[in-house]
């Protein structure tokens, strides 16, 4: 084994030993290739695993299965009355009126209604489970104010009873965030919502990461009293500062990876987690999705996002976002929403019922999120307020449509559309199972499917989640 | 909807502020003003049934929020706090509630580090230069785990303490003390003299508690001293004792949508725990929110949703919210010589899809206008060429 002399490999040697090992024969290759122009001896090429924590999501084998006779909202604005849907092999196979099939099993949904899961892109499962206790208190990293270097799965507890009962309330997808008492609060993991031991059992199989970021009151009151930002121009400044460093950090990486296609021996730059995640942004590879509640503080976060070249996949809370609706949708920025939380803060005190639907009436991107355990059981009944508030105020969108801030909208800004988020032929088959009109109090999901599986039942004890944490528990299968 | 149940094709008379009759058909006699709500639900006005309203307008780092006091190490019983002084009808959530069919409430403190949180006012959300309609209306007791600390945050300390209040207040035998009076007990004078009308039964004892055993503690302090009017506040597993419950005539406030277990006190958390205790015969009255006081009906819904029968809804959000707040004789019904509090709905008021179409809040048909609606229309506004400032809904 020949061991090229080069000072600066043997100083980094030992770090990448292992690499090395793999790259002797190509470096001999190189040298064995009779090429007129002598390239330079080349060091192992250093890439960056993106992906150290794969996803073991196992789909279990859904079957044939045949739902017939439902009221069907799409999740994209359609809606089919007397339809039947086919799922096969985990997938939706078939849309429509009439489907035969001979080896299906068959549902009968005759008074009900059937829609994509619902996805929420703002969940703290898992990160802040119940029991909400301090040991539990898992989802801000809140030492410094920019902790691009977490990732909220290295914190999600796969016990948090909070799934089982998001689960009952028609959630197939949720992405786990970290809090918002950074500037950057590092990276956000997205889920199917299946109750399973370990996070990379729930991981979305090929879903990109997000990154949260925050505005306003949160940074600026956790970290006023230690170092700043105690303002919120000091929170601009410290977003800035980051996006120079991630900035040049890229450019390290961009300057190594041309210089070694080149076939010269660059030096790789020195890993850092921190700005690895800030480059994934910058590179269009991770998400952004920045808790944020006035306009005017949208409106110049969004001018940061021009600066640096990169794209704020949603807003986050935008409880102002019907003063900048027409921005929003010009800038391609979501806002994901309640339907009427308010006054809880400052930046919270704008807040009104119509948010939702002047969004969407602007033409942007509207979503429907929960940031709350409680919340996320039922965020067909957010929707519905939303949509009724709009009606009242003159706003009118069908229930149809008021789906889409449920299912598509959500999947988009989660960059897992072209996987889940409607009832289309070659999607996951995650879909609810409604007693009727999701957009009654009184209804309620009947069964749950992801990918095709039956993981939720209403009333079937066989099909309840129970975590380990709640075994002899006086809640034990308490819904 | 009253106090009969539900009458159709109903008529209301209202007179200088309260009802004088509700009657199936009914003319109008001349000189009334009509509203007409035919084919529409109408009910009593909406009560919250623990609320803050009137002592916050923003919670966090925003000023005023007159319903948290924090006397640290004072040795304060908390038992003289008295919400009353604080109420500002101005505060902008009372529109904001009201518009939705929110027409009176308790205002009870929401954070305080005492022993007792203090006396709770009811208030009107009307237009009444006077909001109070009863100053001292109820007790607030938190028996929770972690919020005893007011008694060095054991519960090994806290029951004994309780029992040793109470014992206090009962050798009263009814009566306040007087500055003359002789007194060696172990609380100040202002402090077991707010305990009197508790201990006659006159002032319901709000208690805040979750975990069974606790609430059994409180059931035998009701065997104790019998003339208390317990109403337990949250109370997640109240439905592990409902039969004891209903048996000792205690009733329940509670947010039917809370099934997980924020703590050790709350593992028996479940979305049935309102339909059971009915069940069982306890009184459940619903309405926990400030803010979103005007959440009250979806709540209600809710627990309608996993097994509460309907009528019992509405009820826990108008009569049964009245009576466990002590103000029965005047509101949360539709009868005769209540306060003329009503809402005309634009559909079944459970349902998360209907809203309030006129509220009238003691005889008054009250503007359906707030800061929210005002904002709204604002934006709603805002193709015009004229800068937002000068649009003024």
């Amino acid at each position: 084994m020949k061991i090229p002399n080069n000072n600066r490999l043997v100083k980094g040697g030992l770090r990448h030993l292992s690499v090395l090992a793999l790259s002797v024969g190509l470096a001999s290759n190189a040298i064995a290739d009779d090429h007129e122009e002598k390239t330079e001896q080349q060091d192992p090429y250093v890439e960056v695993n993106p992906n150290p924590f794969p996803s073991t999501y196992q789909p279990a084998d859904s079957g044939t299965v045949l739902i017939t006779n439902v009221t069907l909202l799409d999740g994209i604005g359609g809606r089919l009355d007397n339809a039947s849907v086919l799922i096969e092999n985990g997938d939706i196979k078939q849309v429509g009126s009439n489907i035969s099939a001979v080896e299906a099993t068959v549902i009968d949904g005759t008074g009900k209604w059937l829609t994509p899961g619902i996805i929420d892109n703002h969940s703290h499962l898992g990160v802040y489970p119940t029991p909400d206790v301090d040991s539990h208190a898992d989802g801000n990293e809140m030492t410094t104010p920019v902790t691009a270097e977490v990732w909220s799965e290295h914190s999600v507890w796969p016990q948090d009873p909070g799934f089982s009962a998001a689960l009952a309330g028609g959630v197939t997808t949720l992405q786990i965030l970290p809090g918002s008492a950074n500037l950057v609060g590092g990276r956000a993991v997205t889920l199917k919502n299946v109750p399973d031991r370990t996070v990379q059992d729930m991981k979305f199989p090929d879903a990109p990461y997000g990154m949260k970021m925050a505005c306003g009151e949160n940074p600026k009151r956790v970290y006023g009293g230690k170092g700043g930002p105690m303002t919120r121009m000091g929170n601009v400044a410290g977003y800035r500062k980051e996006w120079i460093a991630a900035t040049e950090y890229k450019q390290k990486w961009d300057k190594y990876k041309k210089e070694y296609a080149e076939g010269k021996n660059p030096a790789a730059p020195t890993r850092d987690l921190k700005l690895e995640t800030l480059m994934g942004v910058l590179e269009g590879e991770i998400l952004v999705h920045m808790h944020c509640y006035r306009a005017d503080e949208m409106a110049v976060m969004m001018d940061v996002m021009k600066e640096f070249d990169y794209q704020i996949t949603s807003f986050h809370h935008a409880v102002e976002g019907y003063k900048i609706a027409d921005k929003l949708a010009e800038n391609n920025v979501c806002a994901s929403m309640w339907a009427d939380w308010w006054g809880f803060k400052m930046e919270a005190y704008d807040g009104i019922l119509e948010n939702i639907p002047l969004v969407a009436n602007a033409g942007g991107c509207a979503i429907v999120h929960s940031d709350s355990d409680l919340g996320i059981q039922r965020l067909n009944q957010e929707a519905a307020k939303a949509l009724a508030n709009g009606k009242k105020a003159g706003i009118e969108f069908t229930k149809a449509q008021a789906w889409e801030w449920l299912s598509a909208n959500p999947a988009r800004s989660l960059g897992v559309f072209d996987q889940t988020g409607s009832v289309e032929p070659g999607k996951d088959a995650d879909l609810v199972l409604w007693s009727g009109d999701p957009f009654s109090t009184y209804t309620q999901a009947e069964q749950v499917f992801i990918d095709g599986v039956k993981v939720y039942e209403k009333g079937n004890d066989a099909l309840w989640p129970v975590t380990d944490f709640e075994l002899d528990q006086p809640g034990e299968g308490e819904l | 909807m009253t106090g009969q149940g539900k009458v159709e094709n109903a008529t209301i008379l209202i007179e200088d502020e309260v009802i004088k009759s509700v009657k199936s058909g009914g003319s109008v006699p001349s000189g009334y003003k009509t509203i007409d709500a035919a084919g529409k639900w109408v009910t009593p006005g909406i009560i919250g049934a623990y609320t803050s309203l009137g002592l916050v307008d923003v919670e966090y780092s925003a000023g005023i929020a007159d319903y948290s006091a924090k006397l640290e190490d004072s040795g304060y019983l908390g038992t003289q706090i008295e919400t009353k002084y604080a109420v500002n009808p101005d505060s902008s959530l009372i529109n904001i509630a009201r518009i939705e069919g929110i027409t009176s409430a308790a205002s009870v403190m929401a954070d305080t580090d005492t022993f007792f949180q203090g006396q709770g006012a009811f208030i009107s959300l009307g237009d009444k230069v006077n909001p109070i309609v009863k100053g001292n209306a109820v007790m607030l007791l938190d028996m929770t785990g972690g919020k005893i600390d007011g008694s060095s945050g054991s519960r090994a300390v806290a029951w004994p303490k309780l029992l040793s209040v109470l014992q206090e207040a009962a050798s009263l035998k009814g009566k306040t003390l007087r500055k003359k009076d002789d007194w060696d007990g172990d609380l100040t004078k202002t402090e077991v003299n707010a305990l009197v009308p508790v201990m006659k039964g006159d002032m319901p004892l709000l208690i805040t508690v979750n975990r069974t055993m606790d609430i059994r503690h409180i059931i035998h302090i009701k065997q104790k001293f019998e003339d208390l009017k317990i109403v337990l506040v949250h109370a997640t597993e109240a439905w592990r004792v409902a039969d004891e419950l209903a048996a000792h005539d205690i009733a329940v406030i509670l947010r039917p949508e809370s099934n997980l277990p924020y703590d050790f006190d709350e593992l028996g958390a479940t979305l049935s725990n309102a339909a059971r205790l009915d069940a069982a015969g306890v009184k459940v009255a619903i309405g926990m929110d400030t803010h979103n006081a005007r959440l009250v009906m979806q709540h209600a819904g809710n627990a309608v949703a996993n097994g509460l029968p309907w009528e019992k809804g509405l009820a826990s959000i108008t009569s049964v919210a009245a009576e466990v707040l002590g103000v029965a004789d005047s509101h949360g019904s539709l009868e005769k010589g209540k306060s003329a509090d009503v809402v005309v709905w634009s559909g079944d008021p459970l349902e998360v899809m209907s809203y309030a179409e006129t509220v009238v809040i003691d005889g008054e048909q009250i503007p359906m206008t707030s800061r929210q609606s005002k904002l709204r229309d604002r934006y709603l506004q805002m193709q015009s060429d004229k800068a937002y400032r000068y649009i003024k809904p």
